[in-house]
């Protein structure tokens, strides 16, 4: 810690030294039920309602297999280039904690259902990076601590408390190979590798990938080490001893857990101090990373097949059929979107960003064009979203909903403002938006002898806007449009209105 | 025949006797049930083979089968015959300790697969046996709940880990247990107490709700006086089961069947073959001689005997006691303190389950922990338990090439007569010895039976023969088994349990 408060800067750091990291993943999948157990699996419930006596690891009781876990194990796998084995075990690793209801956790060891895989990755400013994977592999999650007193921690809490909930929720672990020579990109990759893993297990549909909740964490491991002299090969350099910051949450934090990381260890090899080989926790709030366990303790999980599953065998042809399955490539269908659609990069961005790419995608295949789909779900949907605090593809309102209403807006049977309460009754679910439209007579009224009369009682109110927009105030006809606008609850076709108030002064529009 | 009204003969009784009674309505499931009862209270101080004795559900279970037999309606074969169930197996609303401190007063919310079969077969469950503490043991010496004693000698042990099951049935407290067999459990104590255990093939039962002691050795199996008594609770027992992955997807074999052919059908063109491996040096005299005479009458029933020798089985012992520990110290780690059982307060959660264990746990436990744990470590995992898994294959592979020469193998079931008890007790080796003939069926995954030879005329103490099939060929056990009890039997003039001296029945 003494050098800590000498932080070097990021860029220093990358001047200094050379960085290798590997990354870490962990996807919790989004089956129906836990990896070995028919619990289902599922977020956010009371506490230790979602257990059995396989999941709470019970006297006698014993796990079998999810296939569809497999099943989205094996895509995941296949997605990031990677070979299948034709037969794999599950291991045991054990270790004593309160949360691991068994006291071991059933993983992969040295039979990983997938491995050798690369994936490339496209950086903003479309630079192409490929991204060497050692393996991608199953087990099952942990449940979680909750430590009563103190500040949350373990240390000062009077008692912890216990939720299984997440005991037995199916994972995917990720592994890159070391990754070299990035230099002072390392951060920037790093982060853009993370949202690649998250955007394929989002198109996989294999689960949400929303970081804030754990449902993709990651662990970024980090040294340094001397840059070779000139014309020696970088590579021939040894490795520098690595820190692994654990369970980091949203994209930012990769990116700035390395910088901090980065920042921390060339300052102690700057003084001549050795980095210690541990694992870190990411603070959000200081935006630093504190010493875990020192892995230097030698880790003994004492690995062992588990003898109560039977080893995981899928035929040649399942994967074919899993293969036919997959995605395009997240970066590849969003620059193929991005030119069909026309959007602006910041458009782009933001639509993934929000996950509203398929949705847009499937509303512009029922009929909308582009840009208007995307302003329904960037705009009001967005907001609705956020107001609720669920996700875009949570709403209650499908792709051909939306492609409804705005050719409902096209053919001019609603405006903008009708389409708006249309919508709020879809989402309320009273139905499609010609239902809603039909069921609240939201339709537009263009008949001109209707409009004509209201707007000629709002000018018998305010009989001095038409001397205005005769003396050329044309603006002050808003006041009427205003005025039949509310009489008509909305329903008037503005424009027309305004015509008409414009033709009643005598002006041309 | 047997006298019905009376509580003494109807205990001497087999269960299919039993079942037949109730049929012709001689007797009630109820009065057996409290004949049984009541035999528990009269002798089970002194023999110690329950734990639990679930009386006051046994009789709601037989009134109920009772009345529904009395308005005619089909019921299981056994509906209504008494069992006793080993403590290793999970049951709902009954104590379940698998012999251990650390799991005294635990109740369990669900019940095993095997105790839910035994519900649905009708069967009131008498109570739960006594066992080594999980089933880490060949004596019952190292249950957390004091010894189960021989009730051919109540000096000596009854065999284990099943002893509380095997005496039980010596004693006539029951007619039928389940036992469990991750090394010769079941067959063991089976052999010492003149007995009938089978270990069936290995995923013929399910193993849901079995205590695990090492996952892949691990079979449940039954146990009686009679060997179609056994085939009858096989076929209760067995089948696929979706909880257990490694339970077999293929039909229960027909056993019982099996039985009645063997029984009434002779063994010609059967061949039978003696493991060279099985016997000889270390085996006690009487042993050899019964087994030898078990031969005379295979041969006699149309056998023929060849030997058969399965090099590999001297290193079956070593394998044995690598991969058991290994799996069992991962098996045991649940028991922390955190969700169920003992727990011993401490400061921080690593003291506590560290104190809940030293004081939960039996030394015997404890010792193979820390074997197993020392086997599994990086950098011992390939010497130790990678090299045992390949002996392992070696002795797949004798058993292989026996079964092309011989029908079934057979053996003595254990090299000696029951020692007494605290014998043994601080020389492990001595008593892993005792499983030297039972093991290697472990570790290949295949059957065997083992039923009484007759008594030792050394000691008077009874003597098992094992019988062994390959994988799958369950039946094989039985007709075999069948038809040399039925020589057997017509030498003593009846089972060899009724050889046994009368127990002192409290007042």
């Amino acid at each position: 810690m003494t050098a800590a408060t000498h932080l070097v800067g990021y860029d220093d750091a990358m001047k200094a030294f050379d960085p290798v990291f590997g990354i870490e993943v962990h996807v919790e999948l989004n089956t129906k039920t836990k990896m070995f157990c028919g619990c289902e699996n599922t977020f956010g419930n009371e506490p230790n309602t979602q257990v059995c006596p396989v999941c709470l690891g019970l006297p006698g009781s014993m796990p079998v297999t999810n296939e569809k876990a497999v099943e989205s194990a094996i895509r995941l796998g296949l997605a990031l280039g990677c070979s299948i084995r034709e037969s794999s075990r599950f291991a045991r690793k054990n270790y004593f904690y309160p949360d691991l209801a068994k006291d071991y956790q059933i993983s992969q060891y040295d039979e990983p259902t997938s491995y050798e895989g690369e994936l490339e990755v496209v950086l903003d400013d479309g630079t192409v990076v490929m991204i060497g994977i050692e393996r991608a592999h199953m087990e099952e999650d942990a449940g979680k601590n909750t430590h009563v007193g103190g500040t949350g921690g373990i240390q000062g809490a009077s008692h912890s408390l216990v939720d299984y909930n997440r005991g037995g929720v199916p994972l995917v672990e990720i592994v890159t190979k070391p990754i070299e020579g990035m230099g002072e990109r390392t951060a920037e990759v790093a982060r853009a590798y993370v949202a690649t893993i998250r955007d394929i297990v989002r198109a996989l549909g294999i689960s949400d990938g929303r970081m804030e909740q754990g449902r993709l964490r990651a662990d970024v491991n980090l040294s340094l080490r001397p840059k070779a002299a000139d014309g020696e090969d970088q590579s021939a350099v040894p490795f520098g001893k690595r820190s692994e910051t654990k369970n980091i949450n949203s994209l930012r934090a990769v990116e700035r857990s390395i910088h901090y990381e980065a920042g921390r260890q060339a300052a102690l090899l700057l003084a001549g101090q050795p980095v210690v080989q541990e694992t870190r926790h990411w603070h959000e709030d200081t935006s630093s990373t504190t010493p875990g366990r020192s892995k230097e303790e030698a880790e003994e999980y004492r690995y062992f097949p588990e003898p109560d599953l039977l080893p995981v065998e899928p035929s040649r042809e399942w994967i074919e059929e899993l293969r036919a399955t997959l995605p395009e490539h997240p970066a590849k269908m969003r620059a193929r979107l991005r030119e069909e659609w026309g959007f602006s990069d910041l458009e782009m961005r933001d639509a993934v960003a929000a996950d509203a790419l398929t949705l847009i995608a499937d509303t512009v295949a029922a009929g909308a064009a582009p840009q208007a789909a995307r302003k329904w779900w960037m705009g009001e949907l967005a907001r609705t979203a956020n107001e609720q605090d669920v996700t875009l593809p949570e709403l209650p309102v499908t792709p051909a909903h939306i492609a409804e209403l705005q050719r409902l807006v096209d053919e001019g049977k609603i405006n903008d403002k009708l389409a708006r309460q249309a919508l709020e009754g879809v989402l309320a679910g009273e139905g499609s938006p010609a239902e809603v439209v039909a069921s609240r007579g939201l339709e537009v009224v263009s008949d001109d002898s209707a409009l004509e009369a209201a707007v000629d009682d709002a000018l018998a109110s305010q009989p001095e806007v038409l001397d205005k927009i005769r003396e050329g105030k044309v603006q002050a006809a808003g006041a009427i449009v205003g005025a039949v606008m509310k009489a008509t609850r909305g329903q008037a076709d503005a424009g027309r209105v305004r015509e008409i108030i414009l033709a009643r002064a005598g002006v041309e529009g | 025949m047997t006298d019905w009204t009376d509580p003494t003969q109807v205990t001497r009784a087999s269960a299919l006797e039993m079942a037949d009674a109730m049929r012709a309505g001689t007797v009630t499931s109820v009065e057996l049930v409290q004949a049984h009862l009541d035999r528990i209270a009269a002798v089970d101080g002194p023999v110690h083979a329950f734990l639990y004795v679930n009386a006051e559900e046994a009789l709601a279970t037989a009134a109920a089968v009772d009345a529904d037999r009395a308005t005619g309606a089909a019921l299981p074969l056994l509906a209504g015959v008494p069992i006793a169930i080993k403590d290793v197996l999970v049951t709902k609303g009954m104590p379940t300790t698998a012999g251990s401190r650390i799991l005294e007063g635990w109740l369990p919310p669900y019940d095993a697969t095997v105790t839910a079969k035994v519900r649905a077969a009708r069967m009131p469950i008498l109570g739960k046996t006594n066992m080594d503490e999980f089933a880490m043991g060949s004596s019952t010496e190292h249950s957390g709940y004091g010894p189960t004693h021989n009730p051919w000698d109540l000096e000596r042990i009854p065999g284990g880990s099943g002893g509380g099951s095997s005496a039980s049935l010596a004693a006539w407290e029951t007619p039928l247990a389940i036992g469990s067999d991750t090394g010769g459990s079941i067959r063991q104590p089976a052999a010492v107490t003149g007995t009938v255990g089978v270990k069936p093939t290995y995923g013929g039962v399910s193993r849901y709700g079995a205590i695990a002691l090492a996952s892949s050795l691990d079979q449940l199996g039954p146990c009686a006086r009679t060997v179609a008594d056994t085939a009858a609770l096989h076929e209760v027992m067995g089948g696929h089961d979706v909880m257990d992955a490694t339970s077999l997807d293929e039909p229960v074999p027909s056993c019982l069947e099996a039985a009645r052919d063997g029984a009434a059908n002779g063994l010609a063109g059967v061949r039978i073959g003696v493991v060279k491996e099985l016997g000889g040096e270390g085996y006690q005299d009487g042993v050899k001689q019964r087994f030898e005479e078990g031969l005379d009458h295979l041969r006699a029933l149309g056998a023929e005997i060849v030997e058969v020798s399965c090099p590999s089985f001297k290193y079956a012992l070593a394998a044995y006691y690598l991969i058991l520990p290994s799996e069992a110290s991962s098996n045991l780690a649940k028991f922390d303190s955190v969700r169920f059982g003992l727990r011993v307060e401490r400061d921080t959660i690593e003291k506590t389950m560290g104190a809940t264990r030293a004081e939960g746990f039996g030394d015997e436990v404890k010792r193979r922990i820390i074997l197993g744990t020392y086997a599994l470590s990086a950098g011992y995992y390939d010497a130790y338990y990678g090299s045992a898994q390949k002996v392992r294959t070696l002795i797949q592979r004798d058993f292989a090439a026996a079964f092309e020469q011989a029908d079934v193998l057979v053996s003595p079931t254990a090299p000696t007569t029951p020692f007494k008890i605290g014998e043994r007790i601080d020389d492990p080796l001595a008593m892993y010895l005792n499983d030297v003939a039972t093991i290697p069926a472990n570790l290949a995954g295949i059957p065997g039976m083992s039923l009484p030879a007759g008594v030792a005329p050394e000691d008077g103490l009874p003597v098992g023969f094992q019988i062994l099939a390959p994988a799958h060929e369950d039946a094989r056990l039985y007709r075999i088994g069948a038809a040399l009890e039925k020589a057997l039997v017509a030498q003593w003039g009846g089972p060899l349990a009724s050889l046994a001296p009368e127990l002192e029945v409290a007042p």
